[in-house]
């Protein structure tokens, strides 16, 4: 009887624990959850089309595909090949991405066959002269932030956690970033960014998700709007594929030179 | 010359009936124009001329197999000699698992330091098209790739040497003396024909990456020798016989790059050592803008006596490099050899942008100054040139 009280009354006692929870624990389950959702997908390519648009409406187009390898124990490797514009045809940069160490990356310029190691502790600065700083685009480990939930808040068609992400990486361009995760399977769906002043920066919104191998999900868009300069960036994703036999010597500097 | 011209045009006939092949390239309008008189009689003052660049590749069997072109022409009105064609690129590429074959003619790069090039000796340089050692002639090879852990060795069978093209006596940039490369020299008996052979291992240590190299062959490095053709002195070129141990190193710190080249040289008429050994720093966001700021500075030295050395025999290298990272990739480098010993001068600025989806507007402005007399670049003392490039990319 008296253990049958004390289990009635260890499991009243269990929402009360979980409502004890810290916003920074709460902000981390959200987190460590989403990267388990998005663990064990092997290796994905797609092509990305970036079309930059300038407070005029001027527009220039970059064609690029992408290939990642899932790593174990650390961040992932990414290869990206360029196709347009057309004087970049051909200029391959292969990244070895590290959680709070700086990553490593080679660059390879088909003009003089060179492969060159790049400096890439600064992740800060633009993309191919976009919107997009390295850093966005870079492979999202958990340590490279601390966590805090914010609210929870419908977010178009989604119910979403919102949280506060605070970068732990020294050469961040950014103090803080607000993120809207769906309920259901931790899409990532917006997030406002806020410059080394704490002043709105940037917003990212995706869209088109759909999901591949019945498990993990992929945006078709995603356009990020800079709030200071007026000009915005946008991304179209198009033929995802999940598990394509990629391996380590896909992702060498040694073999860059052969990407195609 | 002849028989890359004829290959280069049969390739470009033979080409668009391929559709499966991927074409890209560029023709490239070129002016440069000299400002000072010339320093010997009948060189010529400005230049206008066209390139063309055209590539294709194709690859089969999820890119494990691979066939690559590129084809070099240029048409210089002005100067018989510029005008030339060069096949930069025919190859087949295998792949299985660690093991990767080449054959065919190729460019191959080596090296790490960005003011000269002393590791990199697989190509003959094409002096035609510029005096930094960074445009090729295409070398036939069988080159083959072992991937190791964390590395790789390659070795290289180079069946034909690739005569450097030299500029007219009617051109600018050129030797004191006229150079004969019809009457070339060899130390091998074999001339052209001899089979050169190397091979280089690369090492990954994380932040730092190191390469050993070692070639046994015709040096791709001319030495000149003065022979009277009816009764006027020319330069001929002579190829010796060389056996080159090389070593790079590339090591990152932070923001800093260490760059380091050595090689060791064995010839008949002696030995010798030079290396390039420097730094990159580059500052971010420079002011809060987007542009990224590179200093650059690198020390070369060559043991051989001055009149033997390269032109880089006892110099600093200062440079700058800005990245503007804009939508356009404006991109800017100027640089200085400044010769430790006799105080001579060499600035060079380059500066790239890419106009609309696919032209790119290129300039570099050259300057030598208080050359001294006995300095390598002395020929070129009068040579200072402006260039200024369109080019049409596909």
């Amino acid at each position: 009887m008296l253990r049958k009280i004390l289990l009635a009354a260890l499991l009243a006692g269990l929402p009360v624990l979980t409502m004890a929870q810290t916003p920074e624990e709460k902000g981390l389950q959200i987190a460590q959850d989403a990267d388990a959702y998005d663990q064990g997908f092997v290796d994905f390519t797609a092509d990305m089309r970036m079309t930059l648009r300038n407070k005029k409406g001027d527009e220039s187009v970059r064609q690029i595909r992408i290939r990642t390898l899932e790593v174990d124990g650390d961040g992932d490797k990414s290869l990206s090949i360029f196709d347009e514009p057309a004087d970049v045809k051909g200029t391959a940069m292969l990244t070895w991405s590290h959680g709070l160490e700086p990553d490593d990356q080679w660059l390879y310029l088909p003009a003089i066959k060179r492969v060159k190691r790049i400096s890439s502790r600064n992740k800060s600065g633009p993309f191919m002269g976009s919107e997009f700083a390295f850093e966005d685009l870079g492979s999202q480990e958990l340590e490279k932030y601390s966590y805090k939930y914010l609210r929870d808040e419908p977010c178009g068609e989604y119910q979403c956690y919102v949280i506060e992400r605070v970068p732990a990486y020294e050469f961040s361009g950014y103090t803080r970033q607000h993120v809207w995760l769906d309920k259901e399977a931790y899409r990532m769906i917006k997030v406002d960014f806020f410059d080394r002043k704490g002043e709105p920066l940037k917003t990212l919104n995706a869209s088109g998700y759909r999901q591949f191998l019945d498990r993990y999900w992929r945006p078709a868009r995603m356009e990020m709007v800079n709030h200071q300069n007026g000009k915005s960036t946008l991304l179209e994703w198009t033929d995802y594929r999940f598990q394509t036999g990629l391996g380590e010597n896909d992702f060498r500097s040694q073999t860059l030179k052969r990407a195609r | 010359m002849r028989w890359s011209v004829f290959l280069a045009w049969g390739l470009l006939l033979i080409a668009p009936v391929a559709s499966a092949l991927e074409w890209s390239g560029n023709v490239a309008l070129e002016a440069r124009i000299y400002p000072q008189s010339a320093q010997f009689t009948g060189q010529q003052d400005d230049s206008l001329s066209l390139s063309l660049q055209p590539k294709l590749a194709h690859s089969w069997n999820q890119g494990t197999d691979q066939f690559a072109a590129e084809l070099f022409l240029r048409a210089d009105p002005e100067n018989d000699n510029r005008q030339h064609a060069d096949i930069r690129e025919l190859k087949w590429l295998h792949v299985a698992g660690n093991d990767e074959w080449r054959v065919g003619i190729d460019s191959v790069f080596w090296g790490v330091t960005e003011s000269q090039h002393l590791v990199d000796v697989i190509n003959s340089i094409d002096r035609v098209e510029g005096i930094d050692g960074e445009d090729k002639l295409g070398q036939p090879m069988l080159h083959y790739t072992r991937l190791l852990d964390s590395g790789a060795i390659q070795a290289f069978v180079l069946p034909g040497f690739r005569q450097s093209e030299f500029n007219s006596e009617e051109g600018r940039l050129r030797l004191p003396l006229p150079v004969d490369a019809d009457r070339a020299q060899f130390e091998s008996s074999d001339e052209e024909q001899h089979v050169d052979l190397a091979l280089r291992y690369t090492h990954f240590l994380g932040d730092t990456e190191l390469g050993f190299s070692l070639f046994k062959g015709t040096s791709r490095e001319p030495e000149y020798r003065t022979i009277l053709v009816d009764s006027a002195p020319v330069l001929v070129p002579y190829y010796a016989q060389m056996t080159q141990f090389g070593l790079d190193l590339n090591s990152i710190v932070g923001d800093w790059i260490w760059k380091w080249e050595l090689i060791h040289r064995d010839q008949s008429a002696g030995s010798f050592s030079a290396t390039t050994a420097g730094f990159e720093y580059t500052f971010y966001a420079v002011n809060d803008s987007a542009i990224d700021m590179g200093s650059l500075l690198e020390y070369s030295y060559d043991s051989r006596p001055a009149d033997q050395a390269g032109p880089f025999n006892n110099d600093l290298f200062g440079g700058l490099r800005f990245a503007f990272n804009d939508v356009q990739s404006t991109e800017v480098l100027a640089g200085a050899f400044v010769d430790v010993k006799n105080g001579s001068k060499s600035l060079r600025v380059e500066a790239s942008r890419r106009v609309g989806d696919s032209w790119k507007l290129t300039g570099e402005l050259q300057v030598f100054t208080a050359i001294d007399g006995e300095d390598a670049l002395q020929a070129f003392e009068r040579d200072d040139f402006l260039l200024v490039e369109m080019a049409r990319y596909f």
